[in-house]
């Protein structure tokens, strides 16, 4: 399985060097068009020096450690999204007669390996947060916990997002606001949002395991909203409950494609 | 090899019930050539979906090479070639040996088995002035050849093809017909095919099934197709009768 | 589809123009449910663009000249321009009719391209304009509740700088579709337009905000025109007539320099072939 999607990435990558769009090029683009959200921060930060009661640097690692498990989502899962596109061109047909799952073929499909520029940026602005903050190993165990936590729970939102296309074939752009709002949502401290929201995003879609439970215990700060202590170390068995969902909703995509044929 | 048993296949659109496909059974032995015809929207490409397992039958029993398809369709995969005529599942941007060996990797075709079966291809589908170029710079008739080998590189015992021949021109249509035939003859393949272009009827099938409105509206061999008409009607004659209904819906196979 | 043929040799000028607004407005209407999902997406990214900026005007009140509901009613506002001002990019359908040829037959046509493209694309913006641009808004109102112009003037000086901000949205986009005819691939050209139009728009933040020069170079760039000044003029936070001065000199500079793309373009199709 695992050699397949590599070996899938691997032509996908060959396919696009067929195009004479420099490599170097595109990476650096990916790498600008992922600062704006950390140009952004930084705007907030020329007029304030807290957020919510988090500093500019605390900031800035809550977003790394979102911004890596995302970019990395993005890159190698997100290309499930595009089913409802595979289904209204008919194309999603020649991905079901191989004898290979369809998921580790959609992930794989068109896969861009210019998305790694993104990566990087995300993986230096959290190196800068970790320097900045002074973090040591300490707490910091946590951190590439998280990440691997929120690349589990982002991945599972992008299948779930392939699944839902299934069905909404229509207007599959729904989906992004679930998918890339997830991620706008995390880049901040949640406890600049409110009460309801942040409990929603604690025990009904667990996006606060991302990066702001555990990085309040990185921060060796209080949850500003009261959750105990031992919340900060669910992430991964929230992110597994959230993995199962996704692949039974994902099988029952594949099903209701099967037997409705549209 | 395929065995269909009261197969019925029915679709909702906009609260309405459409039956693609009705009680529809019919038994392909190994090593059959068959035409599968009908006119547009009579329920051929229903049926060649679930002949490959990618759409579950509403009712009835389906069994490719043993297996049920809806059930096993990975399993299935290895032991069936699939040709759509309309759309090509090789990677556009590939040259066309790239693919092939993507494919080998994704059906674990053995190395040496691989290597023997795409020099016997090569050969026979007179693949090797274009083996290295890009799929998207291959003529029509280049690329469906292309397509042709890429699903027959794991040696499936069946063949289904859904409209090989659309937009060729008569040069590569033959030299499709001449390699269905070889395939057929030699190797033993089982191939179902389905087609607007009676000429592959005419020069390939033994025998013909035609299905309107979901049902099976004859079944025999190309002979009894004929018969079915005044003497001396051509074959577009004879099919234009029992599209239209104007024949007796009966057949002898 | 019900896109009726359009003749434009057996009508006179403005009604084909009319028509062509007309008919990008329904193009866009046969895809209605995308347009609901944008208005969705669009929505829910307002309700969190706007807990940041809530989170920054408490911590730093009456900053920029905005109060709180101010802030909230500029994020809501600029979620409503994506979709009729294309802030994301794109639109216009130009760039695969010349990378496929079929610019040529664009070309030909009695109507010159610049002013048919722009027609439709005005239609194209209505459209959205009510489909995409007033659901953030009645979600922006009943979650935080926001501002609405005080008195027809400023609606009319409002509408009048949206309607602007869309003509140097449009300038902008053709220019950036053109371009297609002279690079092997237009990626790279689409990336820098979106990273300059999200960020110096005003979509993502205030152009207030921007520290010392950045702020002020940022404030009389093109792409202030299509976010920041429209909502500066519906909130009556900027002096009417130099704005939409500035926004009229934009969308004249960006309408020349396309009428001369144009050009070059017909001299590059006809003379070389495409």
């Amino acid at each position: 399985m695992v050699r397949t999607y590599f070996l899938l990435l691997w032509t996908w990558t060959r396919a696009a060097a067929a195009y004479p769009a420099s490599f170097a090029l595109m990476n650096l683009l990916g790498f600008v068009t992922a600062a704006i959200d950390v140009a952004v921060i930084l705007v907030i930060f020329a007029n304030t020096t807290t957020l919510a009661g988090f500093s500019r640097d605390e900031v800035l690692f809550l977003y790394g450690a979102a911004a890596l498990a995302f970019t990395i989502c993005d890159t190698f899962v997100s290309n499930i999204d595009r089913v409802s596109s595979h289904i209204r061109t008919g194309t999603l047909d020649t991905f079901l007669i191989r004898p290979v799952s369809a998921w580790i073929q959609l992930t794989a499909d068109r896969f861009q390996i210019t998305r790694l520029g993104r990566i990087l940026q995300a993986a230096l602005v959290l190196g800068y947060a970790i320097t900045a903050l002074g973090l040591d190993w300490r707490r910091g165990w946590m951190i590439p916990v998280m990440v691997l936590t929120g690349i589990v729970i982002f991945g599972a939102l992008w299948t779930l997002a392939g699944a839902a296309q299934f069905v909404l074939t229509d207007a599959p752009e729904v989906v992004n606001a679930f998918t890339y709002g997830s991620y706008q949502l995390s880049q901040y401290p949640l406890g600049i949002y409110a009460r309801d929201v942040v409990r929603g995003v604690t025990y009904v879609l667990p996006l606060a395991f991302v990066n702001w439970q555990p990085g309040l215990y990185v921060l060796g700060r209080d949850d500003p909203f009261g959750t105990p202590e031992y919340t900060r170390f669910a992430g991964p068995a929230a992110a597994l409950v959230l993995a199962l969902v996704a692949a039974l909703a994902w099988r029952q995509g594949v099903r209701h494609y099967r037997s409705t044929g549209s | 090899m395929i065995e269909l048993d009261q197969v019925g296949r029915s679709f909702k659109v906009k609260r309405n019930v459409v039956h693609a496909v009705r009680d529809l059974s019919f038994t392909v032995s190994a090593g059959e050539f068959v035409g599968y015809l009908g006119p547009n929207g009579a329920g051929k490409s229903t049926t060649i979906k679930m002949l490959c397992g990618i759409l579950t039958p509403t009712t009835g029993r389906v069994r490719v090479a043993g297996l049920e398809p809806a059930r096993r369709r990975t399993t299935l995969a290895r032991r069936i070639g699939v040709v759509f005529g309309q759309r090509t599942t090789l990677w556009w941007d590939l040259p066309l040996k790239d693919s092939f060996e993507l494919i080998r990797h994704l059906y674990r075709v053995e190395r040496g088995a691989f290597a023997a079966r795409l020099a016997e291809l090569t050969e026979t589908l007179d693949l090797g002035g274009f083996l290295r170029t890009p799929v998207r710079q291959l003529s029509l008739g280049q690329r469906m050849r292309g397509d042709l080998a890429a699903a027959l590189l794991h040696a499936p015992d069946v063949l289904v093809l859904d409209e090989p021949t659309i937009g060729l021109d008569v040069v590569s249509k033959n030299g499709i017909r001449d390699f269905l035939k070889r395939l057929n003859a030699e190797r033993g393949t089982t191939v179902l095919l389905t087609t607007h272009d009676l000429g592959d009827i005419e020069r390939l099938c033994r025998r013909v099934m035609l299905i309107d409105h979901g049902r099976l509206a004859f079944d025999g061999t190309l002979g009894d197709l004929m018969a079915t008409a005044p003497e001396e009607s051509s074959i577009e004659e004879v099919v234009t009768r029992l599209y239209t209904g104007g024949a007796s819906r009966s057949g002898t196979g | 589809m019900r896109n009726r043929a359009i003749t434009p040799r057996r009508c006179p000028t403005i009604p084909l123009y009319a028509r062509l607004v007309r008919y990008g407005f329904r193009k866009h209407a046969t895809y209605v449910w995308a347009a609901l999902a944008g208005a969705f997406t669009n929505s829910v990214f307002g309700i969190l663009r706007a807990y940041i900026l809530i989170a920054l005007w408490q911590a730093r009140p009456g900053l920029a000249g905005y109060d709180m509901t101010d802030a909230i009613t500029y994020c809501f506002v600029t979620q409503a321009f994506i979709g009729p001002m294309q802030l994301f990019g794109g639109g216009l359908g130009l760039p695969e009719r010349i990378r496929s040829g079929d610019i040529a037959l664009d070309l030909v046509r009695p109507a010159p391209l610049q002013a048919w493209t722009l027609a439709e694309d005005a239609g194209r913006a209505a459209y959205l304009f009510l489909v995409r641009g007033i659901p953030p808004m009645l979600v922006g109102a009943l979650v935080f509740g926001i501002h609405f112009p005080a008195g027809p003037g400023r609606w009319l000086a409002f509408l009048t700088g949206f309607a602007l901000g869309v003509v140097v949205s449009f300038g902008w986009r053709y220019l950036i579709a053109l371009s297609v005819c002279w690079l092997l691939d237009d990626r790279g050209v689409a990336v820098v337009s979106l990273v300059l139009t999200t960020f110096f728009s005003g979509m993502m933040i205030p152009l207030h905000l921007f520290p010392g020069w950045l702020g002020d170079l940022a404030a009389v760039l093109p792409w202030a025109a299509m976010v920041q000044l429209p909502t500066d003029l519906y909130l009556g936070k900027a002096a009417v007539a130099q704005t939409l001065a500035l926004q009229a000199l934009w969308a004249v500079i960006l309408i020349g320099l396309g009428t001369a793309g144009t050009r070059a373009i017909r001299h590059k199709v006809v003379i070389q072939g495409g």
